[in-house]
């Protein structure tokens, strides 16, 4: 039985490593441009999923953490030479410290307080990141397009003997670092830590009852998801070659939680509906009208509709599916 | 001197508005346990609807401002009973999207009906000032605090002296109870959220001549709002209005004499105050601790 | 003539708890009765069914039509619930919490219907202007009956009166709602746990176990009987 719990996640994985490395084979450059945003968005989800997800606190200030990276990543490359590379770990530990410290009086807000303290923080950011110039650029930002330290922008590069322009080379990088961080992240939330962090969503006083120390492990999935974020925000720094405070405005956070949400919190299925959706809702919303607005008329519509046909999400529809099928399968072999 | 009054006067007219955004979060909140992230939103809508009746049918402005306040009554009843209502049962995550989901929505409509234009709005008080006290105020911060005041009186009103406020305050504070007695307590509820609407068309409205209108007119505001309803207590109207005027007056003063926070840093300084207070002492200056069932 | 209120195989659950399994009693105009039983027995879940604050299927009957609906409807069918616990609004001042009783009622009668109140219990002017929070629990107890009378109900529902209340207090309340049934005609279906006290007020009682009714009869044939007397007299 064992065997069986682990074979399928792990054979789903397998083939989905397959998939991404074949795609950009067959898809234009600018498809892979739009998949590889699909990855950098999916990062930041699995993220905020260990965080609401696992722990239940809610977060609309993720696309903060995201900037934290960004300009992170923007500023060791223009000012200091660093490889973009090198940068993303960097990122993702910055980012994840700045979160682990906001984890710490966070302790202290639950549900919509936190939701609204971390709402705040997303709101003010871009004000915080023009204020200190001298530091961030302030309003014109941070150009990185055709610097020497960013992999491909000027030539495309050579992986295994084959030569890639940047958006391939972008597509790569960010879903290597998808599949590395889900798997991170899975092993994380597996055995004890996961049931830990689970017990608190579930009920905080029963989990500290039974000695699971809230406040380590609170503080922690705020630090773990913000490097998540972090690391996203580097990717996006690089695929767009340019941030400034306008880069990670309030609207990302937001739809980062709505991206957590609609992909339904938990399953790797879930997770990457969610970083589709972001991605590509804008630009399915245009569809239906290419009025001003009208896109956002129809994702906040959709997002309603959705709260009310499937509350928990993809991952929810996924998971009756599954039970339905196991059902049927039941059904049929007694 | 004199320009310090002048700076606590103008204070006072820019809190006012925060606080009858931050009187209708709390009404909110208290009846349904909801934060309304989309209620900026509901009062851009509002003051468009106020702006397009003058502007585009010839409407006076107070006609205009008396309709628009019953529509968004309307309005906010009608969003609590079809879209809040069903979602009350689920999660506090649930319930944030919803809301998030409306603010989403109502910001493109307004987007898409009006489009993105930034416009100019005339004030309703006549420009100028008058001197109180040898301190030269603007008729218009005058007006503002009068309105705000002249609203949430009719409102404190409402709730202490008629058969209604009580029904609604025991709805909001024991709905099992109030159904015992009687009271239609969903319909009560909706009459809060229709009343909050309205009182963020007010604040809207108001705000409008000097912040300019444009779809995201009271993002700004809502953060302002929120602020004052913390610092406050979230669950407390009067300490939303105290919060309101506190935080206008404070802010402004900071703004004025602190070189470092200038005019750009206002925002954060007020999401400063919601962190700290969430921090030290989370129910706000009027709230009453929440005893939480285990 | 028949009964005001009559309650044929209720059923009732909480969730996938099932908490009545068929409940039948009846209780007629002018009468005193008494749910008597264990905790868990079902007592509160029955006028939580009679009440509409639970889902329950099977028939009840008020003043011969059938009773629908949730609190609020039953409310203004006639029926006063003074709930578990009291159910007085703490926040309020005891002058609104009565004002509330009323809800159901014109607001022109109400402040005659203050001072009809008052009679029974007099000290409520004294404390008008107080929150009901500050009270003792047998004064929010009584004032919870207050508010109650203040719709004029043809039956008053009450559910465990004695709760967390000293021994003097209890017998207080209960002579008040003797008195009331004598005086005014009050009809009464209290749900108690001190049994001993209630069939001495009561005229009837019925006796629950998980959730059915294992005994009925008079107040005098239940305190001779040997089980009643072992389980709940304590002799």
């Amino acid at each position: 039985m064992r065997l069986g719990r682990t074979l399928v996640p792990v054979v789903s994985f397998v083939v989905l490593a397959a998939v991404v490395a074949v795609v950009p084979s067959f898809v234009s450059e600018f498809r892979a441009q739009e998949l590889a945003y699909v990855a950098i968005y999916l990062i930041a989800i699995i993220g905020l999923n260990v965080l609401t997800g696992y722990t239940g606190q809610i977060s609309l200030g993720h696309g903060a953490f995201m900037a934290v990276g960004g300009y992170t990543t923007a500023i060791l490359m223009a000012d200091h030479g660093v490889k973009d590379i090198w940068t993303i770990p960097l990122a993702g530990l910055v980012a994840g410290t700045a979160g682990f410290l906001f984890g710490i009086p966070a302790l202290r807000l639950s549900g919509l307080y936190l939701a609204l303290a971390t709402f705040a923080i997303a709101v003010s950011m871009p004000a915080v990141l023009k204020r200190f110039e001298g530091f961030t650029g302030g309003g014109t930002g941070i150009n990185l397009f055709g610097i020497p330290e960013l992999t491909a922008s000027l030539t495309p590069v050579e992986i295994l003997g084959r030569e890639v322009a940047f958006n391939d080379w972008l597509y790569y990088l960010s879903w290597s670092i998808a599949l590395v961080g889900y798997v991170v992240a899975w092993l994380l939330l597996r055995g004890r830590s996961g049931r830990a962090l689970r017990a608190v969503r579930d009920s905080e006083t029963a989990a500290q009852s039974s000695g699971v120390s809230l406040a380590r492990y609170k503080t922690l999935a705020f630090g773990v998801s913000a490097a998540y974020a972090g690391v996203a925000g580097s990717l996006f720094a690089i695929a767009t070659t340019y941030v400034n405070p306008d880069t990670f405005p309030i609207a990302l956070s937001i739809l980062l939680l709505v991206g957590v949400v609609v992909g339904g919190l938990g399953s790797l299925v879930g997770l990457i509906a969610g970083a589709v959706f972001i991605q590509f809702l804008p630009t399915w919303s245009q569809e239906v009208s290419k009025s001003p607005g009208a896109p956002s008329v129809v994702s906040g519509a959709l997002l309603i509709a959705l709260m009310f046909v499937l509350p928990m999400g993809v991952a929810g529809l996924v998971e009756r599916l599954r039970l339905l099928t196991r059902r049927i399968y039941h059904r049929s072999g007694s | 001197m004199a320009d310090f009054l002048q700076q606590v006067v103008a204070g006072l007219a820019s809190g006012s508005i925060y606080a009858s955004l931050a009187l209708a979060l709390v009404l909110i909140h208290r009846a349904t346990g909801v934060i309304n992230f989309a209620q900026g939103e509901m009062a851009t809508l509002s003051t468009y609807i106020a702006w397009t009746l003058t502007a585009n049918h010839g409407w006076g402005y107070w006609p205009a401002f008396a309709f628009t306040l019953a529509v968004s009554f309307l309005g906010g009843a009608a969003v609590h009973q079809t879209i809040i209502r069903p979602n009350e049962k689920g999660s506090v995550l649930r319930v944030v999207i919803v809301t998030i989901g409306l603010l989403i929505l109502i910001n493109g409509l307004v987007t898409w009906i009006w489009g993105g234009e930034v416009r100019a709005v005339d004030s309703p008080f006549p420009a100028g000032t008058t001197e109180i006290a040898g301190v030269a105020i603007t008729t218009a911060d005058i007006g503002t605090i009068a309105v705000v005041l002249a609203t949430v009186a009719l409102l404190w009103g409402l709730f202490q002296y008629t058969k209604l406020g009580l029904a609604m305050r025991a709805a909001a504070v024991n709905p099992a109870e109030a159904r015992l007695v009687g009271v239609r307590v969903t319909w009560m509820l909706s009459l809060g959220w229709g009343l909050a609407a309205a009182l963020g068309a007010v604040a809207g409205m108001l705000a409008a001549p000097s912040v300019f209108l444009d779809p995201n007119l009271m993002a700004a505001l809502l953060i302002y709002a929120f602020a004052a309803a913390v610092l406050g207590g979230i669950d407390s109207p009067i300490g939303a209005v105290v919060g309101g005027l506190t935080l206008g007056v404070g802010l402004n003063l900071i703004g004025t004499y602190v070189d470092f926070v200038g005019a750009d840093l206002r925002l954060p300084v007020a999401l400063l105050v919601i962190l700290v207070v969430l921090l030290v002492k989370p129910t706000g200056i009027f709230g009453k601790a929440e005893v939480r069932r285990v | 003539m028949s009964p005001l209120l009559v309650l044929d195989a209720v059923e009732a659950r909480y969730g996938p708890v099932q908490a009545l399994h068929g409940i039948t009693l009846d209780v007629a105009e002018g009468e005193v009765v008494a749910v008597l039983g264990a905790n868990g027995a079902g007592k509160t879940t029955t006028l939580r069914a009679i009440s509409g604050t639970v889902r329950r299927s099977g028939r009840v009957e008020f003043a011969g039509k059938s009773l629908r609906g949730g609190p609020e409807a039953v409310a203004r069918a006639g029926i006063a619930h003074v709930p578990e616990g009291r159910g007085t609004f703490t926040e309020l001042t005891v002058h609104e919490n009565l004002r509330l009783g009323a809800y159901t009622r014109r607001e022109r009668s109400v402040r005659s219907d203050v001072d009809r109140v008052a009679q029974w219990f007099p000290w409520l002017h004294e404390r008008a202007g107080q929150p009901a929070g500050t009270l003792s629990g047998g004064e929010q107890q009584m004032l919870a009956v207050a508010r109650a009378l203040m719709a004029r109900p043809k039956l008053l529902l009450l559910d465990e009166p004695s709760l967390g209340l000293a021994p003097m207090i209890v017998r207080e309340i209960f002579r008040i709602v003797r008195e009331l049934n004598e005086r005014e005609g009050l009809t009464v279906l209290v749900v108690e746990q001190d049994a001993r006290i209630a069939l001495r007020t009561a005229a009837r009682a019925y006796v629950l176990e998980v959730g059915r009714v294992a005994l009925a009869g008079t107040s005098g044939e239940l305190q001779e009987n040997e089980s009643v007397r072992r389980s709940y007299l304590g002799y």
